[in-house]
């Protein structure tokens, strides 16, 4: 797990530059930095060693030096790929990954990206055709960034390092703002930095004197609604399950450092920590994030986990006020703004690792989008449910056991329920049927944007551009797997693993490793039907049945919770920081010109007034402060003192 | 007083809501949550709202879109409950 910068192109003093990039990304990389300059092309790079601790500096070249690699991540096959292509005649100057990349890249290639079974970004520079290849892991867990300026292709792991470019800059493309304050993050390729974008993932791109060209080599895809699955067996379908879950964890055990586990008490991470626990000698360390409030605290269950395991359990406090405290470091690192805060609890988490003396951190994530974990699938049921018989007293009933967290739903009547869910009249053929409710709750947002910015968006629909984003094939799955699809290809790359994992994690050099997002597990669960993922209302059913023996019933059993911080609460209260009243106040956000002065400051008062405030004002509220806050981070003018565009 | 029920929750709407966007047009039948208006903490604030300034109490059976969903609604709702005279 490391981070690189390079370009493709004709620039002057090019290790120079380089050296600026990757020092923009130092965070990524503290042990160790390199930098390869070629004619035309340059790579640079800063190492968190984690495998091949000798020998595995980067960039990398060949024995015969017309390939050089720039390699963040991990391949977890590394060690059967390296035996395949000793056995081929490959001969190997280091034990690292990343050599092997480079070995499949001679004999295949930009193909090579599909024997790699991993989490990675990486740039190969090749000499001999003298192109430039960039390519991304399948799910989108490490990042990677490009723009074109002045004709040269620049590429970097974060934003922050082609910011480092000079004559690129940073502004914020209105469009990624609507997205974000729709879907929860920018549809990939877009960022919020206009005219710089990201490689999809899942994705590769070949530049060469011809041009720049990118292509999909991998995407989720599901089976047509009504072919048979081959996995009508539920007891032979969670054997196969157990199988690659326990594969996919053995792999992301492999290095030359100690591997710990973030241990949140769910499900997801209890699975992952009692399989990782049993593979490791030394006893495994695990770690989590506590909270004052009642609501989102889960330290019963992280105790009572890390007991049955025997770990060595550590965990970090998430007090009334840290969140506030952090939360500009965590834009900073996030490069965008976020409409939760969650993220600020996950960047403490990995600062308690670091300091742990751990680099290494296997997690849950992932299992709520492969095996439908999350309340978006319960909750898109249930509304297809009541819309098969639109007007019924009782059926809007069943929304009330879909979130018993939600005090605003609990005393609503099966009217209201039905009302909120727009469940009996909307069209069930709709695309983005599941997602609905939260795409419309979400952009009501919006009701603060600025005059200015709602007429530059006035013909912008996020929810049409994702639509005209979905395959051909969509049409034709289930509608348990459309969602499914729909978590996975957008929010889980574009806010759970960048703003809630890379990013966080990488803030302190910790890498994240995601045993449920194994691409063969992905593909394994795809092609498992519906029913045994939910079955009735119980997500997870068939990972619930494979892994049942490995926990106490009391995890095993749990309904999920969904991960959640304090919102607009952590930043109100005696102890507000001065950061936060300048952000919001009306100067600041009138001389920003993307939000309404007036109806901020009426925001900003209510939430003072009663923190307690739903949704969509929590999300207004956390959205237009990390707004301000990205604002004044990357485009280099002060909150308040910003000149009037 | 109609009038003076309807500015009344209209202002409350317009402050609580839209956060003072006057210029927000809410049509008098225009559904608050289709309109994404309210959301379900919003309506309790609404019924606290009624309750306070009407001097209504709400039974749970009181609490449905019917009722709530519209500025007309609400207005025709709290007349019908023949609220106590409201104070300035």
């Amino acid at each position: 797990m490391c981070g690189f910068s390079g370009y493709f192109g004709s620039i002057r003093d090019g290790k120079a530059l380089l050296e600026r990039m990757t020092a923009a990304i130092a965070h990524r990389g503290p042990d160790e930095h390199g930098i390869f300059v070629a004619p035309d092309a340059g790579l640079g790079h800063v190492r968190l060693s984690i495998v091949g601790l000798g020998d595995g500096q980067q960039p990398m070249s060949d024995a015969s030096g017309e390939l050089t690699i720039a390699f963040n991540g991990e391949i977890f096959n590394y060690v059967e790929l390296r035996e395949e292509l000793r056995a081929r005649g490959r001969r190997f100057q280091t034990s690292s990954d990343t050599e092997v990349i480079l070995h499949l890249y001679d004999e295949m290639g930009e193909d090579c990206v599909s024997v790699l079974n991993g989490d990675f970004a990486f740039a190969i520079w090749d000499a001999r055709r003298r192109r430039m290849m960039l390519a991304r892991d399948r799910m989108g867990v490490r990042p990677l960034f490009h723009t074109m300026h002045g004709g040269t292709l620049y590429f970097a792991s974060e934003v922050k390092a082609l910011l480092a470019v000079p004559g690129i800059s940073a502004e914020i493309d209105p469009i990624a703002l609507d997205q974000i304050f729709t879907l929860w993050a920018p549809i990939a390729p877009r960022t919020p930095f206009r005219n710089i974008l990201e490689l999809e993932p899942g994705h590769l791109m070949i530049a060469d004197q011809r041009g720049v060209t990118t292509r999909s080599y991998w995407q989720p895809q599901f089976p047509d609604h009504h072919q048979a699955s081959t996995y009508s067996d539920e007891s032979g379908a969670a054997e196969e399950l157990r199988a690659l879950l326990t594969d996919a964890t053995r792999i992301r055990m492999r290095a030359d450092v100690p591997v710990g586990a973030y241990l949140s008490g769910g499900l997801d991470s209890s699975i992952v920590s009692a399989l990782a626990a049993g593979m490791t000698s030394q006893g495994l360390r695990t770690f989590s994030v506590t909270f004052d409030s009642a609501e989102h605290d889960e330290s019963a269950f992280q105790l009572e986990m890390a007991a049955a395991l025997g770990t060595e359990h550590s965990a970090v406090a998430c007090r009334a006020g840290d969140i506030a405290k952090v939360f500009p470091e965590v834009i900073r690192f996030t490069e965008r703004p976020i409409i939760r805060t969650a993220p600020a609890p996950l960047y403490q988490l990995s600062r308690l690792v670091r300091e742990a003396g751990l680099k290494v951190v296997l997690t849950g994530e992932g299992a709520d989008e492969v095996f439908a974990g999350y309340d978006i699938f319960k909750e898109a049921r249930v509304r297809r449910f009541c819309g098969r018989q639109p007007g019924s007293r009782i059926r809007p009933h069943l929304f009330r056991k879909l979130y018993p967290y939600l005090p605003g739903l609990k005393q609503q009547s099966p009217e209201y329920l039905a009302a909120f869910f727009g469940a009996g009249d909307e069209p069930l053929d709709d695309p983005l049927f599941s997602h609905r409710p939260r795409l419309k709750g979400t952009a009501a947002t919006k009701l603060f944007f600025s005059g200015d910015l709602r007429a530059e968006l006035k013909d912008y629909e996020a929810a049409d551009e994702l639509i005209g984003r979905l395959p051909q094939d969509f049409g034709r799955w289930h509608p348990l797997h459309q969602a499914q699809y729909l978590e996975s290809r957008f929010l889980l790359p574009g806010y759970i693993l960048s703003s809630q994992g890379d990013r966080m994690a990488m803030a302190h050099g910790v890498e994240g490793r995601f045993p449920f997002l194994d691409h063969r597990l992905v593909e394994f669960a795809a092609k498992l039907p519906p029913a045994i993922k939910l079955k009735g209302l119980v997500e997870k059913h068939i990972l619930r049945e494979a892994t049942k023996d490995l926990l106490p019933p009391t995890i095993g059993r749990r309904v999920k919770q969904p991960y959640r911080a304090p919102d607009s609460h952590s930043f109100s209260g005696p102890g507000e920081l001065d950061y936060v009243r300048d952000a919001m106040s009306e100067d600041a956000i009138a001389s920003r010109g993307l939000f309404n002065e007036k109806a901020v400051a009426k925001l900003y008062e209510k939430c003072q007034a009663r923190p307690a405030s739903g949704f969509r004002d929590n999300a207004a509220f956390v959205g237009i402060l990390s707004t301000q806050l990205w604002l004044q981070t990357f485009t280099g003018t002060s909150i308040g003192k910003a000149e009037a565009a | 007083m109609t009038e003076t029920i309807k500015d009344r929750v209209k202002t409350f709407i317009i402050e609580n809501f839209l956060f003072g966007d006057a210029s927000y047009e809410l049509a008098d039948a225009a559904s608050l949550i289709e309109n994404d208006i309210i959301d379900s903490t919003g309506v309790l604030e609404l019924v606290a709202f009624i309750e306070d300034q009407f001097g209504i109490a709400m039974a749970d059976t009181d609490i449905v879109p019917q009722n709530l969903d519209s500025l007309s609604a609400i207005v025709a709702f709290v007349e019908a409950k023949a609220a106590v005279p409201v104070t300035a």
